[in-house]
């Protein structure tokens, strides 16, 4: 995956650019690298002025490819440690998704009254809830109902918005209106109002929920992929391919696809942690996943009672952890846009 | 003006178009027999054929969609199957609760997210600015239920300072006449004192949830476009007069930075109406939210479509009127139309 090539050329010091502006995601004024882009053009002047030199073709190789994206990758994060940070939380989370119900203490399903409402302790962590269950266990085994509702979600969404919004930005005309027009609908409602009528009336299950939170976030993935296809379909590689006699839709999925995959991934990552959140919220209305099944949401509304009594372990692990993985997914986004797309940190 | 207003009006009629269709669908064209599901789990076959013939479901979709838009302008959003009251009614007497608990969180989050956006901008990489970073980046990380549930163990059960977060008025006291719905407004026009602390004092918690939840994305905005403005030319015209900085900040710079600020409203009003619905079941608050929430418990589809339908037509409607607002402040946007 090329994930460097071009930017280094256009990187403008831009103080705030209005697009920075309406996506509303820069923030900061960190210093700018530009000593490493001040040595990058360097090198690339260097090997313009000199194009027979065979050094120069070994300096062009340097700065393109996997190798160099794993440096830029490394140069990023040594200089941003709070990304590096999100990035182990990241791992901790996958980590607790994967292997996570088969280390915990207890079953999270089992029940023992004579331990119930227990505060935190040496023997139960996070407490006990009314049924006496562990809240440790619970909180750890639902990390992977709950990263998997979020990234079956944003795959979905990505498929149907991306793939839509691709193919509106590149073939434009009625495409691009029809989905306009669907985008523009889905924005006409508060999104998790939509949510839940879409929920209750496909019927209350888990794929529901998974399926009204990719519906949602459609008009958000339509839009970026449709721009960025946009400024792409008279690209010189789009040219070429076409000369080479290859089809439209072939340029489409070969051509402008993986060139727009690393800002995809950039908004997939973002747009996680509201996947989180959304399908958290439904189950705190009583949507989607159903108790006893153990999910930070489900058990947030479970604890919810206990607060006014004084019992605030109940909610506040569960709490805790949704909040934990949302920040983690929003600081990840942030830094993988970094990394992908350097223009836009400001 | 009234060109633009009336341009924008049009602009938005798709949207309407759109979001009865879509909540026409929801209940039509989806799989499962909604003449099944109104007639209730009991139901013999007669009386669920009954009840499709009552309800015109056996007539084709467009003869339904015709009845349905019918129905809608004459403000008929169905029964409850629950207490068989028609939805609209419930609605609109349960609308001003809602209505009053997210006007407040937006006026919290708005007065507290400006000036410390603001602020940010105008010292950048003080400490000031670092809490604006980290305010905004917490902020969006924060599920708004469980900010809720915190606030209540702090301030209702650690420090006791909250009343119990049970609705919108404590028992003791009767609600003031109606006049517009708002308990705040409605008890000083009664001059009834005591109700209007009473209720501020039911409001305090869930309106504060409301605004820790839409502060984040205003500030955030509030920061990048004063930043940007700062930087401009006339702002460094306006300080090479020899202005004090006050004025240039505040008259030169706040009110062009405020443009963007509120075209973000809508994104905000997006959120903090879906919030309303988690905040108001955290609070037990009787608004349009709660009253959502009771009918997907008994899985009654009526009162929930009249919600979603509401929600979206009070949605489109604040659109529109930010639309106008930034008219009235952006005169550029006013000749353009």
């Amino acid at each position: 995956m090329r994930m460097v090539p071009t930017r280094h050329s256009g990187a403008r010091a831009k103080p705030a650019s209005p697009e920075s502006m309406t996506t509303g995601r820069g923030y900061g004024f960190r210093p700018s690298p530009l000593s490493r882009l001040g040595r990058n053009d360097a090198t690339e002047r260097k090997g313009l002025t000199a194009l027979s030199h065979e050094r120069s073709a070994s300096e062009f190789a340097h700065n393109t490819g996997f190798a160099a994206a794993l440096r830029h990758a490394r140069y990023i994060l040594s200089e941003n440690a709070v990304t590096g940070f999100a990035f182990a939380l990241f791992l901790l989370i996958v980590l607790a998704a994967v292997v996570g119900p088969y280390l915990v203490p207890y079953d999270p399903l089992a029940s023992d009254t004579a331990a119930a409402l227990k505060p935190p302790s040496a023997a139960h962590w996070f407490g006990t809830d009314q049924l006496g269950r562990d809240i440790f266990s619970r909180v750890v085994v639902a990390t992977r109902l709950d990263f998997l509702i979020a990234v079956t979600s944003v795959a979905l969404v990505f498929l149907m918005g991306g793939l839509a919004g691709v193919a509106a930005g590149f073939f434009g005309g009625w495409t691009d209106r029809v989905v306009g027009r669907i985008a523009d609908t889905i924005m006409a409602f508060p999104l998790f109002v939509l949510a839940m009528g879409i929920v209750a009336a496909l019927g209350n299950t888990v794929e529901n929920v998974v399926l009204a939170t990719a519906i949602v976030n459609f008009p958000l993935y339509a839009r970026v992929a449709r721009a960025e296809a946009n400024v792409r379909r008279e690209a010189g590689f789009d040219l070429a391919a076409r000369l080479c006699g290859n089809g439209e839709m072939r340029i489409l999925l070969a051509q402008i696809l993986p060139n727009i995959m690393p800002i995809m991934v950039v908004q997939m990552s973002l747009t996680m942690g509201y996947a989180i959140l959304n399908a958290a919220g439904l189950s705190f209305i009583g949507l989607g996943v159903r108790p006893p099944t153990a999910e930070w949401g489900i058990m947030v509304a479970e604890g919810a009672a206990f607060m006014v009594s004084g019992e605030w372990w109940i909610a506040f692990f569960p709490g805790a952890a949704l909040m934990v993985a949302v920040f983690c997914f929003n600081l990840l986004g942030d830094g993988l846009r970094d990394i992908v797309d350097p223009q836009r940190r400001t | 003006m009234l060109r633009m207003v009336a341009k924008r009006m049009l602009v938005a009629v798709p949207s309407l178009v759109g979001v009865v269709i879509v909540t026409f669908l929801l209940t039509r064209a989806l799989p499962g027999d909604p003449a099944a599901y109104f007639a209730g789990p009991a139901a013999t076959k007669e009386a669920i054929e009954q009840i499709r013939q009552k309800l015109g479901l056996d007539k084709p979709l467009y003869v339904q969609f015709v009845r349905y838009v019918g129905d809608l302008a004459r403000g008929d959003l169905g029964n409850s199957l629950t207490t068989g009251q028609p939805v609209a009614d419930e609605i609109k007497t349960r609308l001003p609760a809602s209505a009053e608990l997210t006007l407040l969180g937006l006026i919290v989050a708005m007065s507290i997210a400006v000036p410390l956006g603001i602020l940010a901008a105008t010292r950048p990489n003080s400490m000031i600015d670092h809490l604006c970073r980290l305010i905004v980046t917490a902020g969006v990380s924060l599920p708004v239920f469980f900010t809720g549930l915190i606030l209540i163990y702090v301030f209702y059960y650690l420090l006791g300072w909250a009343p119990a977060p049970l609705g919108r008025l404590d028992v003791f006291f009767s609600p003031p006449p109606q006049v517009t719905g708002f308990y705040l407004i409605d008890s000083l026009i009664a001059g009834d004192g005591e109700v209007f602390a009473a209720s501020l004092k039911q409001l305090v918690l869930p309106a504060l949830t409301l605004g820790i939840f839409a502060l984040a994305p205003i500030a955030r905005m509030t920061r990048a476009s004063m930043l940007a403005v700062l930087a401009s030319d006339f702002v460094r015209t306006a300080r090479a007069s020899g202005l004090s900085p006050a004025t240039v900040v505040i008259t030169y710079a706040f009110r062009n930075a405020m443009l963007p600020v509120i075209t973000t409203l809508g994104m905000v009003f997006s959120f903090l109406l879906g919030a309303n619905v988690l905040v108001e079941k955290v609070f037990a608050w009787p608004g349009i939210g709660s009253f959502a929430v009771e009918a997907l418990i008994a899985a009654d589809f009526a009162p929930l479509q009249g919600f979603v339908l509401t929600m979206a037509v009070m949605y489109v409607a604040l659109n529109l009127l930010i639309d106008v607002l930034y008219g009235i402040i952006d005169p550029r946007v006013r000749i353009e139309a």
